[in-house]
Parts: structure tokens; sequence; C-alpha cells
């Protein structure tokens, strides 16, 4: 009977898996989703990966703080920073108003745009693909755009993240004429998507171009133009609590030599095969 | 798959683990209060009432949401330092709670349902108290409260899976992360089910097994 | 705690309070409908018969409902053939997904209810009514089945009041329940411990209706020595009362 002793031990380690605060050095835990490749992944050793976790990895040497990585449901990102479950959020997540009523925000380490896709056999027209609409300034042709995606998908059912700004995006352009659903983790809204439960569904480009290169994703296809601004706010950035203010101050100053120093672009190459890397920050 | 193997081993443990320290300490709870429900003043026995009505009319999906979020903050509040409440501990306390409100009625009617006459003859034999619960009330009371009581484990066990909601990586979990990541959520929710099936038909055995070993008397 | 958060909790989350009865009600009927001719066969049927019974209550029970809505949802979704039936029609929706899942699940609880309360039916009764000339379906039907009812009515209270609490799993399939309301709730407001409590006060009402509900059906079923007053004076007693005519010494 070897059981017992292999319990106590991983109770033993999971009781004290408390954050140590060793005296001088700080270490940090960073959450992320884990479901959203390639922003962020888990891979079969249950092993967390992505262009989040890589430049997690790269600002912590930078900073020379200890950090490691936890994963945690998209929905409950945000409460579980708050009571100081982890420290940092690095998992995609956009710059926003609301957010920031929360939580405190680095500067941007991506500059990420959304796209709706549809399953392939509703023969929906796609309209322009490459056309670049930002929700911030918005002036003919983008109204023109959005109103060709509201007449196209009216009617559809539409699957979005719970808690993501695509859900508030679909919501506040689109609530009246399709049906939204909002799923737990992006992988299940793909599952869903495959077995035709929901006709499309809005999320980040790069999570969606991954998804549609591999078999299961081969049923989809790209529609509309590509979004940011509005909602979405100026990018992506780490989320930190508000009182944190010196480890704020202390990733915002290695985010921007990273990017002064390329690299954030390399790491941007590598996963999204695209610099996506944020403009100098004003 | 393989590397999926190994995480479900991990967690079957940690799923055995969290049913096994939450399950004695709902236990030992549940005797205490179902013990002192017999003989305590009115209003603590409307206290405990309260307790386990509210534990068991609450889904135990919310029991634990509110012990995960909440619990952090109320810790840390009144120890006035920052104090941890990981998935673990919070699953623990939260499947406690929870054990504990049924415990303390299926303990309490059973101590009903031991013959008044039992506790009259160890009084006349001169038993004090607390030699009349060790060796007369409680041997009696804890097999006719054996059936009932197996079937909490049983629930105990299933309900460790609400835990994977708040990221603790039990079978559930792997499950979970698996059908997503692999886009193979038959064999993943197949196994999972597998495992738990295997857990549940353990507990049950055990128990059939202390059923026929200690039968309630007069049966 | 912000008291202004749990209002408008309070005021929002009651919508949700439709479909988590629809999919409780539901599922408890169509369970219990399934169950009955189940109960019977795995109460007196061939051993062989009573062993497939077995087999289903057994996995169902054995398994957490979780695991099971996951399996029927996103695991029947990956089958080629399934999509392509005719059960896809149900199997699309994540209403008729939970409703299913919720069914099946009852149905394995109550068949067990049902069997112990059939087979705690006292033989001499059964005997009797067949000496009364009564055919096995009417014996069934007349007689152990409302016996074997009012013995599993404490049990089966008890399956209400899980599949009320169990029916808060369909929000992880997206659906609008309480649940998934207060969850939709905490991810605009990042304020779960406020809208987890309302929830929980509103599942803690419906319980305790469904508490006493039981409690109310039992006592009207009852077979006690005692029966409640009010029967009593429900009707006049055609011959005179007991205290106006004492029994002869």
């Amino acid at each position: 009977m070897r059981i017992p002793l292999s319990i106590a031990i991983s109770l033993a380690a999971l009781m004290s898996s408390a954050p140590v605060q060793a005296s001088g050095e700080r270490a940090i835990s960073i959450a992320t989703e884990g479901a959203s490749p390639p922003w962020d992944g888990t891979d079969a050793n249950g092993e967390l990966y992505g262009y989040d976790v890589d430049v997690g990895r790269e600002l912590c040497n930078r900073m020379k703080l200890k950090c490691s990585f936890v994963a945690q449901d998209w929905d409950g990102i945000i409460p579980a920073l708050l009571v100081g479950k982890y420290d940092v959020i690095m998992s995609g997540m956009a710059i926003t108003e609301k957010r920031k009523q929360q939580i405190a925000f680095s500067i941007p380490y991506a500059a990420g745009f959304n796209q709706f896709v549809v399953r392939k056999e509703l023969g929906l027209d796609a309209g322009d693909t490459k056309q670049k609409v930002n929700l911030s300034t918005i002036g003919d042709k983008e109204k023109a755009a959005i109103e060709r995606v509201r007449s196209t998908l009216s009617g559809k059912a539409i699957g979005v993240l719970r808690s993501s700004n695509s859900e508030a995006v679909v919501k506040a352009l689109l609530g009246d004429v399709v049906t939204i659903r909002s799923y737990d983790s992006l992988d299940n809204l793909k599952l869903d998507l495959g077995a035709g439960r929901v006709d499309g569904g809005l999320a980040d480009y790069f999570t969606w171009r991954d998804f549609l290169e591999t078999p299961a994703g081969s049923i989809a296809v790209f529609l509309g133009p590509e979004l940011n601004g509005g909602l979405w706010g100026p990018g992506v950035g780490a989320g930190m609590r508000k009182d944190d203010a010196e480890l704020l101050a202390k990733f915002n100053t290695a985010i921007d030599a990273a990017t002064k120093d390329g690299t954030i672009k390399a790491l941007s190459l590598k996963w999204f095969k695209t610099d996506i890397s944020p403009g100098q920050p004003k | 798959m393989s590397g999926f193997a190994s995480q479900f081993v991990v967690a079957f443990m940690v799923t055995v683990g969290l049913a096994l320290v939450a399950g004695s300490l709902g236990t030992a709870f549940g005797l205490f209060l179902a013990i002192s429900k017999g003989g305590a003043a009115p209003r603590f026995m409307s206290v405990v009432t309260a307790y386990t009505t509210v534990v068991r009319g609450v889904p135990e999906l919310l029991i634990i949401l509110l012990i995960y979020f909440g619990g952090t903050t109320l810790a840390s509040k009144v120890a006035g330092r920052y104090v941890e409440v990981n998935a673990f501990t919070a699953g623990v306390i939260a499947l406690s709670v929870v054990f504990s409100g049924y415990a303390t009625e299926v303990f309490r009617g059973a101590i009903a349902a031991v013959p008044a006459g039992q506790t009259e003859a160890a009084k006349s034999l001169g038993l004090n108290a607390w030699q009349r619960w060790m060796f007369i009330i409680g041997p009696q009371m804890l097999r006719l409260a054996l059936p009932a009581y197996g079937n909490l484990w049983i629930s105990l066990f299933k309900d460790t899976a609400l835990v994977s909601i708040v990221g603790l990586t039990d079978i559930m979990r792997v499950a979970y992360v698996g059908a997503g990541s692999m886009r193979a959520p038959l064999s993943f929710y197949l196994a999972a089910s597998a495992l738990y099936l295997s857990l549940t038909t353990v507990t049950l055995l055990s128990i059939r097994l202390a059923e026929r070993r200690y039968p309630a008397f007069g049966r | 705690m912000n008291f202004g958060l749990m209002l408008d909790a309070i005021v929002v989350l009651p919508s949700g309070i439709g479909l988590t009865l629809t999919l409780t009600v539901l599922s408890l009927m169509a369970g219990f409908l399934l169950s009955v001719p189940l109960a019977f066969i795995r109460a007196f049927a061939r051993p062989g018969l009573s062993l497939a019974v077995l087999a289903y209550t057994y996995v169902f029970r054995g398994t957490p409902m979780l695991v099971q809505l996951f399996l029927l949802y996103y695991g029947l979704g990956q089958i080629e053939a399934v999509r392509a039936s005719v059960f896809w029609m149900i199997l699309r929706d994540p209403f008729w997904c939970a409703l299913l899942t919720f069914s099946l699940n009852s149905a394995a609880h109550t068949t067990e209810i049902l069997c112990r309360g059939l087979q705690s039916v006292p033989k001499g009764l059964i005997e009797a009514a067949a000496a009364l000339g009564l055919k096995r379906l009417q014996i069934a039907r007349l007689v152990t089945f409302p016996i074997a009812f009012r013995i599993s009515l404490p049990a089966y209270g008890n399956e209400v009041v899980g599949m009320i609490k169990g029916s808060s799993l369909a929000s992880t399939v997206t659906l609008l329940e309480i649940t998934g309301m207060a969850r939709q709730m905490v991810s605009a407001t990042f304020a779960p411990y406020e809208i987890f409590i309302v929830a929980g006060a509103i599942y803690l009402a419906l319980t305790s209706i469904a508490v006493k509900a039981t409690q109310f059906l039992e006592r009207r079923l009852s077979t006690d020595r005692n029966p409640a007053p009010r029967r009593r004076a429900r009707f006049r007693p055609a011959l005179p009362h007991q205290e106006i005519t004492p029994p002869v010494p």
C-alpha cells in the first residue's frame, strides 16, 4: 500500500505552494489562461507555453525576478488577481478602460487584432478580410464594412469567450441580430464550431489563424475586416494590482527595453510569424 | 496522449487526497455537531440546523467558488497579513463543509435510532457520559449510519470534480484541458469517467465490506 | 462588501430562475417516467434484465454529472456519425444536451430509490392482493407502487433538491440559468463574492421550497395511525363519535 505516502507528498507539495518571499529578491507568479495558443497554451505535459509565457520569462530575466506561471480560467482571471492569488496577468489581455477601473496595466507588449470566423459550409460572403477597421476611428468605409458583417451574420449563433472584449464587441455591434454564446475557454468554442453548434465566433486573429491551419479548423474561414481599437483599447498589456506600483514600473522599464532592442519583435515573429510588437509608447 | 497519461496519474492522487482529507475533516466536524446537537441548548441547536440547511441547500459549485474567491480575502483580514487559500485548500474546506452538513444529519438520525433503553441500561450500570458514548451508543450509531455514510463518500468523490473549476489539477481538470488542447473530448472524458467509476467502486466495496463485517444490531 | 452590487444581483439574477426551474422540473419528470418501469425491472425481473438496469444506474451514479455532461456535449459532438444522425437535432442544442444528461442522471438515481421502496413493500400485502383476484398489473398499479412511492418519498425529496443544485452545471455549457447569469455578472463586475452570495440565497430559497413541499406530501400520504387534524374536519363521521358512546367496559 504505497498510496498514503504519495498522497502525503502531494498534499505537502500542494499545501506549501503559497508564494515564498525571500528577503531582497521577490518571487512573483504570473497567471495565463493556457487555452488560447499561440498567445498561451497547455502542452501534453501540462506545461504552459506561448508568446505570453516567453515574453513573461524574458521580462523576468531583465527584472531579475523569480517568476512562475500558473493557469487560470479566463472568467476568474481578474477577480483572482485582485484577491492576490498571483501578482501579474499575462494572457493576451487587451488594455481597456473597464479593466483599468479594477487593475493597472503595463505599457503594451503586443498589438493584436481580432476577426470573425464562420463555418465554411454556410457559404457566407466573407467580404474584404484584409481591410483594417479601427473601432475608435470609424469613418464611412468602416461603417459600411460593419454593416455588411451585420447583415451577413444576422440570425446566426456567434460564440465568444466569456468575459472577453470580443463578447462586449459582439454585444454592442451585433447584439440585436445574432445569438451570443459565451464559452469558458476558446478551446471549447473551437470544439463547438467544429461540431456545428455555433455558426461562427469572434476572437483574436492569431488564435483563429493557428486553428484554421489544423485539420479540425479547416471547416471555418475568416469573415469581415480585421478589427481593433474601440473596446479592445491600445493593445495587450500585463495586468497588476493597482497598489503594486513598484512592480508596474519595473515591468514598464523592461517592456520598453525589450521593445527597443527587438526582443519583443523576435518573439512575435517566433509565435505569430508576423511583427505585432507595439509601436513606441507615447 | 502519453504526457497526459502521467498527468492523469498525478491528478488521480490529487483527487484521492482531496477526498480523503475533506471526508475525514467533514466526518469529524459532522460527528461533533451531531453529538452536541443531541444535548445542547436550543439556541445552539438552531444554529446547527441553520448550518446544515444552508450547506445542503446551496449548490456545491457556488460554495467552492465562494470559498476560493472569498476565502483569501477573509483569511487575510482575520490574520492581518496576506494568507493564500489555494485551489486545493479551498477545495478541502468547501468539500468538508458540504460533507459535514450531510454527515451531521446522517449521524443525528442514527443516534436517534439507537433505542433509548440502551442509554438507560448503561446509566444503570454506572457508566459515565464519556463511557456511554464510547462503548454503547457510538458503536451502535456508527453501524446504523454506515449505509447512508457510505453514500456520502460516493457523492464526495464525485463532487471533487467541481474543484477543477477553480483550477485544481484533478482528474476533471486534466480531462478538460486535454479535451480542449488535443481536440479529443470523447476519449478524455471517457478516461475521466473510468477513473471516477473506479474510485466510486472501491468506495462502494469498502462500505459493503464494512457493513458485512459490522452489521447493525438486530438486523 | 458592496451592497449596491448585491442589489443589482438581486434584480438581475432572478431572470435565470425560469431556466433553472425548467431544467429541473423537466428532467425530474422525464427521469421519473423512465425510472418507474426500470425500478420494476430492477426489483422483480430476471437477473439478466435486472443486472442490465443495474449497469446503467451504476455508471450514472458512479461518475460526476459534470463529466457526463461534457461527455454528452463535447464528446458525442465529435463523432461524425452522431452529427449525421437524427439525434443531432437534439444534441446540437445545449439546452437539450443538459436536459438529456440531467434526465438520465435523475432516472438512474430515482430507479434505485424506487427499487429500494418496491423491495420493502411487505410480501404479505402483495399475496393478499393476489388472493383478492387482482391481476399483476393491477397489483403493481394499486398496491405495490403507491406503497413503494410513499416509502421512497424522503429519499426522492433529496433527489429533487439534488437536481435543483445540479442544474447549476448547465452554466458550463453556455446556458444562462442562475449560475450562468451569476458568472456573466461576475465577468462584467469582477466582484465574485457579492454576486455568488445572492445566487446562493436564491438556490437556498428554491431548495427550501422543495424540502417543504416534500414534507407536506409526506404528511399528506402518511399512513400513520395519528392522521393529521384536518382529515378529521373534512368529513362528518356517519357513526356517532367515539367520545359520545364509550366502549362497554
